[in-house]
């Protein structure tokens, strides 16, 4: 069962151009949370911005009763939270949403990454090796400087292949070009991926194409983050009638339940 | 003895209870259609029966998918929705999500919303037969549906057709919810009242839009949505101020509450309930923060009940 609570910041550092990395001491939360759900953050005291920041575990830390969050600054509610100290507090709802179904023990997992995307698969990679799963992490940026959540995945213990659109580091050019040339479909058991909807299409269409299963990550704009204002509707299917709520249904959804238009 | 009671006998603990309209509150505090699901999806941090009353999503005839996204969006003190009423039908309802709700002994007002006066009274009718509901909340006003909806409650004579015949096939308490996108909401509340409205619920939301700059486009997928939240307070005030000087008919007033103070300006200018909506999105254990806050004010200022300072700020 979610719950709501104050979080004392622990660490809050920038790791990159407008990109935070946060831990807060959440234990009322921690032993419920799954790789791929959200916590539902306030930001700010004020009237404005009032709404509350799903942000997706980046990492849980159950000894020390611990979420971590990697956050890029891209509005005015993001912007706010990059101003908080360790030491302050933050109120947190969760944790909230469906998580990643996770596949059988010691299978061949692919995380597909793009930008801030990446978040929710370290901490899925993290569950997976306790699943002894082998793991493979593809991470695509515009420029190295994005690049943070190596340091993480290197100490969780996975192979970490980085793309950069500007080649500063690893593959230059997308993280789908770099899955396409370079992953052996044979190897791949089931993919994971969270970032751009044209590169989770792409990823998609991959996992298609070799008949590989797999989960994406969505977000939309959202409002209470429990499936009852309705507010981050998304269509799954072109056809569908009806729309799925991204924070109650989701954020994750299998690639056989979605369609990509307009990508 | 108990803690609540005096030597004499005398209560000491101030009463919130409330009567609106015939429907006994326990408080005052009014989960807001459209803000609270139907009850259960808040499960884990407040049971609904801890309010005096929630309102349910906006339910019409037929099932309804909603409006395309962007259905939401965030705006100073506030944000706009464009939900479009999604919702599976009043029979679904009734079936399927009341006898939840009434099994956790939830004071329940149906909210429902037609394209026809016909539609209305259907739907009164069902909720009338099928009990389990306190009070029928007409939703006249929702500014987010391209057919009915708004252009009911925009227009006084329109209010009168619709809310007579929900009158007439209902005996439970009939409570129309106002528009505040008209220019005299008093003749829209007296053509409510005259046509034998228990009460009326206000504010619903002010249409509102947003420009996304980057993509040159509104930032709504419906273009236009209802705008809650702080912002709006002031006119939701203005409003039932006005209502309540003219009007008498008990009053479910709101409008951008996030705290007790807001909850007792609202009381002032003549509220008998309270309806709390985009602030239960920040704090969803509003409602109980907000009743918690009144005692507290009843308490420091030697208050009784809630009826001692109804209207205190209007003058009537």
């Amino acid at each position: 069962m979610p719950s709501m609570e104050k979080g004392l910041v622990v660490r809050h550092l920038q790791v990159g151009q407008d990109l935070f990395e946060m831990e807060l001491i959440t234990p009322g939360i921690v032993p419920e949370c799954q790789p791929g759900q959200f916590v539902h953050v306030q930001v700010g005291q004020e009237n404005y911005p009032m709404l509350r920041r799903p942000l997706s575990l980046y990492d849980v830390d159950r000894h020390l009763g611990s979420v971590v969050f990697l956050y890029k600054v891209v509005g005015e509610g993001t912007r706010l939270l990059s101003k908080v100290r360790a030491k302050d507090s933050l109120n947190v709802m969760g944790p909230l949403g469906r998580g990643f179904s996770l596949p059988r023990e010691e299978s061949n997992v692919l995380l597909v990454g793009g930008g801030v995307g990446i978040a929710p698969l370290v901490y899925l990679a993290r569950v997976l090796v306790e699943r002894r799963c082998q793991v493979r992490v593809l991470h695509g940026t515009q420029t190295r400087d994005q690049l943070a959540a190596f340091v993480k995945l290197r100490q969780i213990g996975v192979e970490f292949m980085p793309a950069t659109v500007d080649g500063s580091a690893g593959y230059k050019g997308l993280v789908t070009e770099l899955l396409f040339k370079k992953i052996d479909p044979a190897w791949v058991d089931c993919i994971y991926t969270c970032g751009p909807e044209p590169m989770m299409a792409r990823t998609a269409d991959f996992a298609r194409k070799y008949g590989i299963t797999g989960q994406a990550s969505l977000e939309e704009h959202m409002a209470c983050g429990v499936g009852a204002c309705l507010g981050c509707a998304r269509k799954l299917k072109v056809q569908d009638q009806g729309y799925a709520k991204i924070c109650k249904d989701g954020p994750v959804f299998n690639f056989d339940e979605l369609d990509w238009p307009g990508v | 003895m108990k803690k609540e009671t005096s030597r004499s006998g005398a209560a000491l603990k101030p009463s919130v209870s409330v009567d609106l309209g015939g429907i006994k509150l326990q408080n005052p505090v009014v989960a807001a259609s459209g803000t609270f699901g139907y009850g259960s999806e808040y499960e884990g941090f407040i049971d609904p029966a801890e309010l005096g009353a929630v309102s349910v999503k906006g339910t019409t005839l037929e099932p309804r998918p909603g409006n395309p996204p962007q259905r939401i969006c965030e705006t100073a003190s506030g944000m706009l929705n464009s939900i479009g009423l999604e919702n599976p039908g009043i029979e679904v309802f009734l079936r399927d999500y009341l006898p939840a709700l009434n099994s956790r002994g939830v004071v329940v007002l149906a909210n429902i919303a037609g394209n026809s006066v016909e539609e209305y009274a259907r739907m009164a009718s069902l909720v009338n037969d099928n009990g389990g509901v306190a009070g029928i909340e007409m939703n006249i006003s929702c500014p987010n549906v391209k057919q009915g909806g708004l252009q009911f409650g925009t227009d006084p004579d329109m209010v009168y057709q619709v809310v007579k015949a929900v009158r007439e096939r209902t005996t439970l308490p009939v409570i129309p919810k106002l528009s505040p996108n008209v220019s005299d909401i008093v003749a829209i509340a007296r053509a409510a009242q005259a046509a034998g409205a228990d009460a009326l619920s206000m504010i619903n939301t002010l249409m509102g839009m947003a420009v996304d700059i980057k993509t040159r486009k509104p930032v709504l997928g419906n273009i236009f949505g209802g705008l809650s939240g702080p912002a709006i307070k002031p006119v939701a005030l203005r409003m039932v101020y006005q209502v309540y000087k003219e009007v008498d008919l008990p009053i479910l007033a709101g409008g951008g509450i996030i705290n007790g103070n807001d909850a007792l300006e609202f009381i002032m200018v003549g509220a008998t309930a309270v309806s709390i909506g985009t602030g239960i999105f920040l704090n969803p254990y509003l409602g109980r923060d907000i009743v918690a806050d009144i005692l507290r004010y009843m308490k420091e200022n030697g208050l009784k009940n809630l009826e001692q300072i109804r209207g205190v700020a209007v003058d009537k």
